[in-house]
């Protein structure tokens, strides 16, 4: 519970320091070692999943199609980059959350997010990363990002999250 | 259509004012007067196809007479099987002699009556029932207990009667769980069947899911998301003391009790997908009960413990499948539509309730086991969790209805339904309890 505290914490000491200044210099280091600037990131670029200014910090969603469970194409260098980084990471792990619009009942969201996240999962692990590094888990149609009921609002539900744990 | 109020409590001068403001609200349309506790309000429709015609006449001898002959009309009123004969002036106590023909005459088959006294807060309450067509007693009990338990024994009372008259357990004195939600707040609840007396189990800032419970009415086993991810606890009601059950990699959810509370089925995604796994009550002894390609979710034991019931989108969408307990080959139980999730089975093993969709709206279909006839019992469009009363009458689930969600219960055969609505939140997850006793 006290971690999860600290984390919230953080990110809002990065938020503040974030809305403090305009500009950062792209190439700021975060001495993040080996894995950086790899896997779809254009070299430069900070490869730190908890510094906001980085693609590993602001490239984590993966949406799904309707009814679809497989990663879309188009999210799969994303994928790549977090399996990049995640790989020459051996100690650092992390979390896909899935997630499923509100319709239908509870348990059976759950295991649809669940299929979502296991699909990027399972692509993570086919690109090399460990699988003691990956946990899968859902949040079914509980933690809704859009509160609607357009077509907009449930493809916004219908998404994967990759959350680096501390 | 017709729309009861029942009293918050029993006893209490404020709470029978709250009941009499609540009703002069209704009369006038005025819902936007909210009492402050969070009591559920009950509406019913429909009436069943025998309906049998009671007298209950006021208890006599104490104050207390009236609000437990109230409750008692409540309860059998709600059940959609009577019609209250009025008993107004009846003046009756245990111990009168009944004019058998007069009640006849005035329509009540059946007729009610009794006393309560008290002495040093300890009530007697006396309580017989007769047949005026067959001039005979039917039941004659006497309880006690304290002002706080008049209401029980008043559902006690309404059990005996609805027994006698139908030859079915009644269900007024279990109780049902269910999780309020009021923005990101999230309680377990527990009330009467009748939606009064509510207690929280479990406030939570994290969804509360899926409540199950044991065989034996003590314990609840259910999901919450507490920690950041969903785990199954096992929690005792008498202390509040709650254990994780199931706490392992990926999602721990959909607990299901065993008939003899031995153990419970559950889902993990330890291995990737939703699976069905079997775990002891005391956290021992997992196994996996089979492998799927797709998602298994949702377990139900049948009443003679051998099989679950679940859901499984193996054949490219959700339906209802059958499997041994000790695994092997699954079997479709449901074929109709293409979206067939949440099952409940009877209590005698004859029916099965699920949610089913239909042209985008989620409703409340039961089937015959061993016919396969489907009936569809509610009109949508959100209706989801349902379970059976611990008699099989009637089939609690929640709704959403003008744009709140609220509890329901329909009778096994579609015709009588009531609302549960809260005044101040929206209640999900609902399920009903054993019996008490």
């Amino acid at each position: 519970m006290s971690s999860r505290i600290a984390r919230s914490l953080t990110l809002a000491v990065f938020a503040a320091s974030l809305a403090a200044c305009s500009s950062v210099p792209l190439d700021q280091s975060s001495g993040s070692g080996a894995g950086a600037g790899t896997g779809g990131a254009s070299s430069g670029q900070v490869m730190d999943p908890f510094n906001p200014q980085s693609p590993l910090a602001q490239q984590r969603s993966v949406y799904f199609e309707f009814d679809s469970y497989t990663v879309p194409e188009q999210y799969r260098s994303l994928v790549e980059m977090h399996a990049s980084y995640l790989a020459g990471h051996a100690q650092q792990k992390v979390r896909i959350e899935g997630n499923a619009d509100a319709r239908g009942g509870s348990e059976y969201n759950l295991a649809l997010g669940q299929r979502r996240s296991d699909a990027v999962a399972r692509m993570m692990t086919l690109l090399g990363v460990n699988s003691n590094q990956i946990e899968a888990i859902s949040f079914g149609k509980e933690r809704p990002k859009a509160l609607g009921n357009t077509e907009a609002d449930y493809a916004e539900n219908r998404r994967a999250d990759i959350v680096y744990q501390r | 259509m017709m729309t009861a109020l029942t009293p918050a409590k029993l006893a209490g001068s404020r709470s029978w004012r709250a009941w009499a403001f609540g009703i002069v609200a209704l009369t006038a349309g005025l819902l936007a007067s909210r009492p402050a506790d969070a009591q559920l309000r009950v509406d019913i429709s429909g009436v069943g196809a025998t309906q049998y015609p009671i007298a209950i006449a006021d208890f006599a001898g104490d104050g207390q007479g009236q609000a437990v002959a109230e409750v008692v009309r409540a309860d059998l009123t709600r059940s959609g099987q009577f019609r209250l004969i009025n008993a107004t002036g009846a003046s009756l106590n245990a111990e009168s002699s009944i004019a058998y023909d007069d009640w006849r005459n005035r329509g009540a088959d059946y007729l009610a009556y009794g006393s309560i006294t008290q002495s040093g807060g300890q009530y007697n309450v006396s309580y017989r029932l007769v047949d005026s067509v067959r001039k005979t007693q039917l039941d004659g009990v006497a309880f006690s207990g304290t002002e706080k338990e008049l209401r029980r024994i008043s559902h006690q009372i309404a059990d005996r009667i609805y027994e006698k008259i139908t030859g079915v357990r009644g269900v007024f004195s279990t109780r049902i769980a269910y999780v309020l939600q009021t923005g990101n707040n999230y309680e377990l609840q527990i009330a009467d069947a009748d939606g009064q007396n509510p207690q929280v189990m479990l406030r939570s800032k994290q969804s509360i899911i899926s409540p199950a419970w044991s065989p034996d009415g003590k314990r609840l086993a259910y999901v919450s998301f507490e920690s950041g991810k969903p785990v199954v606890y096992v929690q005792t009601l008498a202390t509040g003391q709650r254990v994780p059950l199931a706490n392992f990699k990926g999602n721990n959810s959909a607990p299901a009790w065993s008939p003899n509370g031995s153990q419970l089925a559950i889902v993990l995604s330890r291995d990737s997908i939703s699976q069905i796994y079997t775990i002891n009550a005391d956290g021992s002894g997992l196994r996996r009960v089979m492998r799927s390609p797709l998602i298994d979710t949702e377990p139900q034991y049948t009443p003679d413990g051998g099989s679950l019931i679940f859901t499984s989108d193996r054949g490219g969408s959700p339906h209802i499948y059958r499997v041994p307990v000790s695994g092997g080959e699954a079997q479709r139980i449901t074929f109709n539509g293409s979206y067939n999730i949440s099952p409940a089975i009877s209590p005698d093993g004859n029916n099965l309730v699920y949610v089913t969709r239909r042209n985008g709206a989620f409703r409340i279909a039961v089937q015959n086991m061993a016919s396969g006839a489907e009936q569809l019992l509610t009109a949508g469009p959100d209706d989801q969790s349902p379970s059976f009363a611990p008699n099989g009458m009637q089939i609690l689930y929640s709704s959403v209805q003008g744009g709140q969600s609220v509890l329901a219960v329909t009778s096994v055969d579609g015709r009588v339904r009531q609302t549960l609505s809260s005044l101040n939140g929206k209640v999900r997850e609902p399920t009903w309890g054993p019996f008490s006793n």
